[in-house]
């Protein structure tokens, strides 16, 4: 869904708590809500391109378990789900498991109205089919007889993490997913088998590059318009794939070398699958990630990777550790797309027209997590 | 039985504000089931999907540390559901 002018909402979830950051009709003047659950943690807000009134937000505290608030007004009231992400009773055989947090969410196909789909910590996968009220294991995944060696538990300071799980626009029953550590992972049918899909993506932190699986993708995305272009930020570089072939192709290497091809999230142009962000970060010697060298910078293709260009007009020219999560960076969907991302120091910054001139549009804010755009 | 349930600060979304509610049970299980009933949704934030007690849930009645579902609860023993320490 593309629109011409009109207001955007950027959901920001952070460690502390659910904000909006609203704008005007022009994106110039911007006004950030009081929090929301202040004091929860907030992995993803997310709100329904098919019902806009309808948003998702996964949340836990400190010391409460994981669950997810849905909301039927754009973010005025929330309700708890009456049963949230939950792995099935383990046998005497297996060893348990329990969704740690909810980190992702994805709704489902336009022609599926109600359902979403929810990554987990542990790697999980869930499906609610009314909306996010009830949520379902899809056993096809948490199930398969290779999830222990795709999943084995290795994964983030926060866990292995299930995320990025993408819907082709023309099948419901084609799905990717990804999970840090693990892989990207491939289903044709509904969630029913998957496959996994990393060849040619690097894992330097193995001994064996040409393994299958293992990988660890930190941001996984597919064009709306054309399904078959696929991008992701690794933790091993920038890659692209254009199905149906099963080779991804390391556009990273077109990045300047002194910047590398490092970081966790990619986004792309609403119209354009040419055209991707990506904003790099420091993965040298102890992995800093944050800015390299203290001069934060997006990168822009125009041509699928072939190239880059550097867009940091606006943005701080020294002494600014950035580091960008991969949930928080997004675009609108104006035809002349205005780019976006959240700090872990809690300051939102936007970039008119495809990133070309960036400035400050919130600030002072907790870590953020995640942050995803939507009309008001 | 009915029994007296302290409630710590993070949960009491789910019982209307109150810091002390009553339950009936004579297990640790039943008295968290029949808070569940009252107050949908407040069991699972307590404890996981494979009924372990959560890693930052402390449960005790009356002074004795629950860490099990199958604790009994006495007529006259408390219990008292606790947030422990989660760091910043």
């Amino acid at each position: 869904m593309l629109y011409a002018v009109s207001t955007v909402t950027l959901w920001i979830g952070t460690r502390k708590g659910a904000f909006a950051l609203r704008s005007d009709q022009r994106r110039r003047s911007w006004t950030v809500s009081s929090p929301q659950f202040l004091g929860h943690t907030i992995h993803h807000i997310v709100q329904d391109p098919r019902d806009p009134k309808s948003v998702l937000m996964a949340a836990k505290t400190g010391h409460l378990g994981p669950t997810v608030y849905r909301s039927v007004d754009r973010g005025r009231h929330w309700r708890e789900a009456a049963t949230p992400p939950a792995f099935r009773k383990a046998t005497d055989s297996e060893a348990p498991r329990a969704v740690e947090r909810v980190f992702w969410l994805t709704p489902g196909h336009r022609q599926q109205p109600g359902v979403w789909y929810a990554g987990t910590s542990p790697a999980g996968l869930f499906r609610s089919d009314n909306g996010g009220e009830h949520w379902a294991p899809v056993a096809g995944f948490n199930d398969h007889p290779m999830r222990t060696q795709w999943a084995p538990g290795m994964g983030t300071p926060d866990g292995e993490l299930l995320h990025s799980i993408l819907v082709d626009p023309r099948d419901a029953q084609h799905l990717y997913l990804a999970i840090s550590i693990g892989g990207v992972f491939e289903s044709s049918n509904g969630g029913l088998d998957w496959a996994p899909l990393n060849e040619g993506v690097a894992a330097d932190f193995l001994p064996d590059q040409n393994v299958a699986f293992g990988h660890d993708p930190h941001c996984l995305v597919l064009h709306p318009l054309e399904p078959d272009r696929l991008y992701q930020q690794n933790h091993c570089g920038i890659y692209r794939l254009d199905r149906p072939t099963r080779r991804w192709q390391r556009i990273g290497r077109n990045m300047p070398k002194r910047i590398g091809d490092v970081g966790f999230p990619i986004v792309l142009h609403p119209q354009n699958p040419d055209t991707a962000w990506v904003l790099p970060m420091d993965g040298t010697r102890v992995w800093p990630r944050t800015s390299v060298d203290g001069k934060p910078a997006v990168y822009e293709t125009c041509n699928g990777g072939k190239s880059w260009r550097r867009r940091d007009l606006g943005l701080p020219r020294s002494r600014a550790w950035f580091t960008v999560l991969r949930q928080a960076m997004c675009t609108d969907l104006h035809t002349r797309p205005t780019v976006y991302f959240g700090t872990t120091s809690g300051e939102i910054w936007a970039g008119a027209n495809g990133g070309q001139a960036w400035r400050q549009i919130a600030g002072r804010l907790p870590e953020i997590y995640s942050l995803t755009a939507a009309p008001h | 039985m009915n029994c007296t349930v302290n409630v710590a600060s993070p949960l009491r979304d789910y019982t209307g504000g109150a810091a002390t509610v009553s339950a009936r049970g004579a297990t640790l299980a039943e008295i968290l089931l029949d808070l569940d009933r009252r107050f949908p949704g407040m069991r699972f934030r307590m404890i996981d999907e494979q009924q372990r007690i959560r890693r930052h849930i402390r449960i005790f009645i009356a002074s004795r540390e629950a860490h099990e579902l199958a604790a009994p609860v006495a007529a006259d023993e408390p219990v008292h559901l606790l947030c422990a320490l989660s760091g910043g």
